[in-house]
């Protein structure tokens, strides 16, 4: 008898336990939260400085209750900046991990590549460096796409403006990377030019792993260059400014932002710091509170990090922070991690006091560019650490 | 902008031939091909800046000791990825070479680590300027090391008594060891020397451009056709393959942008072997029958 009466017992105590224990794991369940970047190769610190500025969100948020009283948890893919893995990467993140959103990393061609797979499979994805015009501009409606980073189109007027004002280009040579983000800046640049009434010199293209860029140098050169718009990473960017010292041309080169994401003050040797380049953010300077909360945090985070000098680079930290916790609001206000929920709630977000800037209304249904071209600050490098400059 | 179209190009072409007499020794000596070739290639830059940057190791100790790690990397190739399928009578020490290659750049990634790095010189820090144009001194020593070595490698074959064995058992490895001549021990040193020679381009031409665990990739390939341009079996012919490739690699650059390089370079390459299959520089095979 007694030993009936237990068996039940222990029925009933193991389906209850069952049930709380499951009960349990579904709230504790965290909120995934994917990255695709390149996590290795020439452009691994720009993975680096996103997954800081990401981790450092998460961890506020988390310090704070996290997210529908679940946590937020960082699950990072690494695409070696090649757009077929950085598929892979999406599909088994959305797929597989079930992430609620997915952010992107550096390289255009690779968020290029992601874009029809988010929207196909109704993936809130988030840029927060490639900038590519088309990654958001997609014409895809409803479009899942967001980006908390520069906008090619819009970086290229500013950089056409600093080369001709601050840097004295009379005539600029374009030096661009041959690929999909290459493209985008010829047009931006072709466009941006002729608004400006500039002519350019000429428009050369490199390769990723060309390691001898005076050919293309001395072409331009011999049309009539005075100053050098950069478009490349930080390896063949280093080459380029190799190049330059090789031919002993001393013109001043203005570049996008995508040196900044490698090692390019130890590749380009002594002539990195003559570029100037684009950033959406600066850690000199007076911070504002959320600013100063952030350095904070990095620095209590990352042993590395001794002065904001070492906040490197600075864009990726930034725009991943502000993004992420702009995603967060969106989350929060849809009560759910259903994508398509996910995305009318971003688009409908009101004010946010970011580190870059206080964002009103930062997206619409038809505008997904968080940022714009009074977001830009001009920068350099001082040896490791990275610099505004005037302008 | 020929000036120093030409100064690249005879660098680069220096380094090509470099590698591929790689090719043409073991090639001659085995009859197969180390498609790990590029690899050494690497090592040897790697090996250099680990040495040297990272343990601080005198430069001159650092270069010695990476082409020792060459010089043993080779003989592993030869142990394992070739000896035992030409044993066996097998060709699949083609894909065994290819797969060595890549176990070994991605143990060179674990260790080394994936991004790029610089491997500052004294000989490429400040150009010397010439008519207008800046050329490093490392540009200079570069094609001189190469044509020296390629000399050496010529010399070496015709008056040492190891040059004279290597070309025993080039001609009939049967007969050389009846006349008491270790082959496979022959064999296995051509393999070191083969991966110090394309490690010794490695180091000569990081200073210049970057070292990353994947840099061996693109050289072995165009390495690979400046030795079937310049004729497997022979050195000199490879050595002005080379110089030839990297030349009209910085002159297409030059004239039509880089984005016609690798279609210009491989389609001569295609061109030149259809008109002399064997290479431009080989004698032609008689057969009798």
């Amino acid at each position: 008898m007694s030993l009936t009466v237990s068996r039940r017992q222990f029925g009933l105590f193991s389906a209850s336990a069952l049930l709380l224990h499951s009960g349990i794991a579904r709230s504790a369940e965290p909120i995934k939260i994917g990255l695709v970047a390149a996590l290795s190769g020439q452009s691994a610190k720009s993975g680096e400085g996103i997954t800081r500025g990401l981790s450092v969100a998460i961890d506020e948020i988390n310090a704070n209750g996290g997210l529908l009283g679940r946590p937020v948890q960082l699950i990072r893919r690494d695409d070696e900046s090649n757009p077929a893995k950085g598929q892979t990467a999406a599909r088994e993140l959305a797929d597989s991990e079930r992430v609620a959103a997915i952010f992107g990393g550096i390289d255009s061609p690779v968020s290029q590549a992601i874009v029809p797979i988010v929207n196909a499979a109704k993936m809130p994805f988030m840029g927060v460096w490639a900038a590519a015009t088309n990654i958001t501009r997609n014409g895809a409606d409803p479009n899942y796409c967001f980006r908390v980073s520069a906008v090619d189109v819009l970086v290229d007027k500013r950089l056409i403006a600093h080369g001709t004002g601050v840097m004295g280009m009379k005539k600029p040579g374009l030096m661009l990377v041959n690929n999909g983000w290459g493209a985008s800046n010829n047009a931006g640049l072709e466009s941006a030019a002729k608004e400006a009434g500039v002519t350019l010199a000429g428009v050369e293209k490199f390769e990723d792993k060309d390691v001898d860029m005076t050919p293309q140098l001395q072409r331009l050169r011999d049309q009539g260059a005075d100053g050098i718009i950069l478009v490349g990473n930080a390896a063949p960017g280093a080459q380029v400014m190799k190049g330059l010292q090789r031919l002993a041309w001393t013109a001043p080169v203005v570049s996008h932002w995508g040196i900044s994401g490698g090692r390019f003050p130890e590749l380009a040797g002594s002539w990195a710091s003559k570029v100037h380049f684009v950033q959406t953010y600066s850690f000199f300077g007076k911070q504002s509170a959320v600013g100063t909360k952030v350095t904070k945090a990095l620095q209590a985070k990352y042993p590395d990090i001794k002065t904001v000098g070492d906040i490197v680079p600075p864009v990726g930290v930034a725009n991943a922070y502000d993004a992420m916790m702009i995603l967060a609001m969106a989350i929060s206000a849809a009560g759910s991690t259903d994508g398509e929920a996910i995305r009318v709630a971003l688009e409908g977000l009101g004010r946010y006091e970011g580190l870059i800037k206080t964002y009103n209304k930062p997206f619409s249904h038809t505008n997904h560019d968080a940022l714009d071209e009074n977001d830009y600050v001009m920068v350099r490098y001082n040896g490791e650490q990275i610099e505004p400059v005037a302008g | 902008m020929l000036v120093s179209s030409l100064v690249a190009g005879l660098g680069l072409g220096s380094m090509y031939g470099l590698i591929a007499l790689g090719f043409t020794l073991t090639f001659a000596v085995s009859g197969t091909v180390n498609f790990a070739q590029g690899s050494s290639f690497m090592l040897g830059a790697v090996s250099l800046h680990m040495l040297a940057i990272s343990y601080r190791w005198p430069v001159v100790l650092a270069v010695l000791a990476a082409m020792l790690v060459c010089a043993a990397w080779g003989l592993v190739v030869e142990r394992l990825a070739i000896r035992p399928f030409v044993k066996a009578g097998s060709n699949a020490w083609l894909m065994a070479t290819v797969a060595l290659g890549i176990v070994v750049d991605n143990a060179a990634m674990a260790i080394f680590g994936k991004e790029p790095r610089s491997l500052p010189s004294m000989l490429a820090d400040d150009p010397w300027i010439m008519g207008g144009v800046g050329i490093y001194p490392l540009q200079i020593i570069i094609p001189v090391v190469g044509i020296v070595l390629a000399a050496l490698l010529q010399q070496g074959l015709k008056r040492t008594s190891l040059g004279l064995k290597l070309r025993a058992a080039v001609q009939n490895a049967d007969a050389a060891r009846l006349m008491g001549i270790d082959v496979t021990a022959l064999v296995a040193a051509t393999f070191a020397i083969a991966a110090v020679l394309a490690g010794v381009a490695g180091m000569l031409v990081a200073p210049l451009f970057n070292v990353a665990y994947d840099m061996g990739t693109l050289f072995g390939i165009k390495a690979f056709a400046v030795a079937i341009l310049g004729g497997m079996t022979r050195p000199w012919g490879v050595v002005i393959a080379g110089l030839a490739y990297g030349l009209l690699e910085a002159t297409t650059t030059a004239l039509l942008g880089s984005g016609s390089t690798q279609i210009v370079t491989f389609s001569v390459v295609i061109i030149a072997l259809a008109i002399a299959p064997e290479g431009l520089f080989a004698k032609r095979q008689v057969a009798r029958v």
